[in-house]
């Protein structure tokens, strides 16, 4: 019970995160799946952060273009604009800013909800009515995520190639269907599909760590608002390490 | 323990030495109980002495280290998940908190555990079993209400409307009057023995409060230092010499 050693602590913590990990794959391949509690999530995730999604995906597209200007003035490159632009929206910015969001509003939603359900004997209420919580409230949640952030990315993608071609609009002149044929000269599938993969990791990560924290929730309500804080500290840091190996694995593959 | 040997087929619950410890605080010690069909046993002990523990080892929410417990024939320490599931629609349970799910009205509160074991089961009759349950409690007309929209007296009736939807045998009951008012505390007591009569369940209450154990409980068992001190009626255990006992008995 000697739990003063932060290095212990901080292992014990990562042994219980995996051993949390791997009970979502056997609960996986017990295949009980609760589809109403998993359109439900959906449903929630994408209410709940949509209008964050294309407010920040509007004005990211909008300033990277803004930003992105004068050097490519400098070299004379300004035809360039939408082709750099589209590529680094799409391959690195929609997708981390869009799991960011979802790391603050899905995984302190989820942290906050099954910490508060924990505590106030809900879970093990559920447990006692014969239904497997883990199950119930884990794997749909996780799922959702899995699914719904993708969902958004690809959405995002959209509105922030449209803010991108406002950007581009203010300083020179550029018609819509020019715009979009530069972008899709440029843009292929080894640049979507890298990005759409790593959103789904993104997703998976955002919803584990969310139930992580809500099921290891202890001492009461104070415990769950430092359930839900710790779980959006720890999404956005694993968001970032995944982004991280995302970009190794797809540089060694060569998928440029 | 006497008792024990007397009608042994009647025995729905058999508890024995049984023993549970957190890493150094051994919160029992070969703890040893019987309940029988149909009867009120009241677990009587003070704040932290284990009683909620003993409950949640009889459910399965807690793991017991050593001991046996034997709930309906089948011995719940090894019982599979799938069995333990099944033997679980028997034993209704009574949270101290009430655990409400907050998040669905009072219907969806009460069908969760129905759709949950009787998938099959039709719309009209679950209609009626929900409606039942509630009238019960005396509670019909919450039916669309959100727990959040109820007194601390309510959410205990639609809490046990819960635990009597799959029509247990036994009901386990958690701290039923804790954080209640006496006049509604009384009425949650009533409860207890109307649902005993109506349905004669068997049923353990855990308590530490007075009135609760001298209204309904048919046997009363001491819960000290892990172990059943004294068991008796509370009429036999009120006039006892025993420190322990009197130290309850003689506060009202």
């Amino acid at each position: 019970m000697i739990k003063s050693n932060p290095v212990r602590a901080l292992l014990e913590e990562t042994a219980d995160l995996f051993l949390f990990f791997l009970r979502f794959f056997q609960e996986i391949k017990r295949g009980k799946m609760e589809w109403a509690e998993w359109i439900n999530q959906c449903f929630y995730i994408g209410n709940r952060t949509l209008l964050l999604v294309i407010t920040t995906g509007f004005i990211m597209g909008l300033v990277i273009t803004i930003q992105s200007h004068p050097s490519m003035a400098a070299f004379g490159a300004e035809s360039w604009l939408p082709s750099v632009v589209s590529v680094s929206l799409v391959r690195e910015i929609v997708p981390v800013i869009t799991a960011l969001i979802c790391a603050g509003k899905i995984g302190s939603g989820i942290g906050a909800e099954i910490g508060s359900m924990k505590v106030t004997e809900q879970i093990d209420a559920m447990e006692v009515s014969g239904t497997n919580p883990y199950n119930y409230l884990v794997v749909t949640r996780v799922l959702a995520a899995m699914f719904m952030v993708p969902l958004l990315v690809v959405f995002g993608d959209a509105i922030a190639l449209y803010g991108a071609f406002l950007g581009v609009n203010m300083k020179q002149s550029v018609t819509f269907s020019l715009y979009t044929h530069q972008i899709f000269m440029k843009l292929t599938y080894s640049d979507v599909i890298p990005s759409i993969l790593k959103s789904f990791f993104f997703g998976f990560a955002i919803g584990i760590i969310g139930c992580f924290k809500g099921f290891a929730t202890r001492n009461g309500t104070q415990g769950v608002g430092a359930a839900a804080n710790s779980a959006v500290v720890m999404a956005t840091f694993v968001v970032f390490i995944i982004d991280l190996v995302a970009a190794q694995l797809s540089d060694i593959f060569s998928i440029t | 323990m006497s008792r024990s040997e007397e009608n042994q087929q009647d025995v729905v619950i058999q508890v024995t030495e049984l023993c549970k410890s957190f890493g150094d605080l051994h919160v029992l010690r070969d703890f040893t109980m019987d309940l029988r069909a149909g009867e009120n046993v009241v677990v009587l002990g003070r704040s932290g002495s284990g009683k909620s523990v003993l409950i949640k080892c009889i459910i399965g929410l807690l793991k017991a280290d050593s001991g046996s417990i034997r709930v309906l024939e089948k011995e719940v320490l090894e019982l599979d998940q799938h069995t333990l599931d099944a033997l679980r629609v028997e034993v209704g349970f009574l949270f101290q908190s009430n655990a409400l799910y907050d998040s669905m009205t009072v219907r969806e509160n009460l069908e969760f555990p129905l759709r949950r074991h009787m998938a099959g089961i039709s719309a009209e009759n679950r209609d009626e079993r929900v409606r039942q349950a509630l009238e019960d409690v005396g509670l019909g007309h919450t039916v669309d209400m959100m727990p959040e929209e109820l007194s601390g007296g309510m959410k205990k009736r639609i809490a046990l409307a819960r635990a009597l939807i799959l029509q247990p045998k036994i009901i386990l009951y958690d701290e039923p009057t804790t954080g209640l008012d006496p006049i509604t505390a009384r009425e949650i007591n009533e409860l207890i023995l109307q649902v005993q009569d109506r349905y004669h369940t068997a049923s353990i209450i855990i308590s530490h409060d007075m009135h609760c154990v001298r209204q309904t409980a048919n046997r009363v068992i001491v819960l000290h230092e892990g172990r059943a001190h004294a068991v008796g009626t509370s009429a036999e255990l009120s006039i006892s010499s025993d420190p322990v006992v009197n130290s309850f008995f003689s506060e009202v």
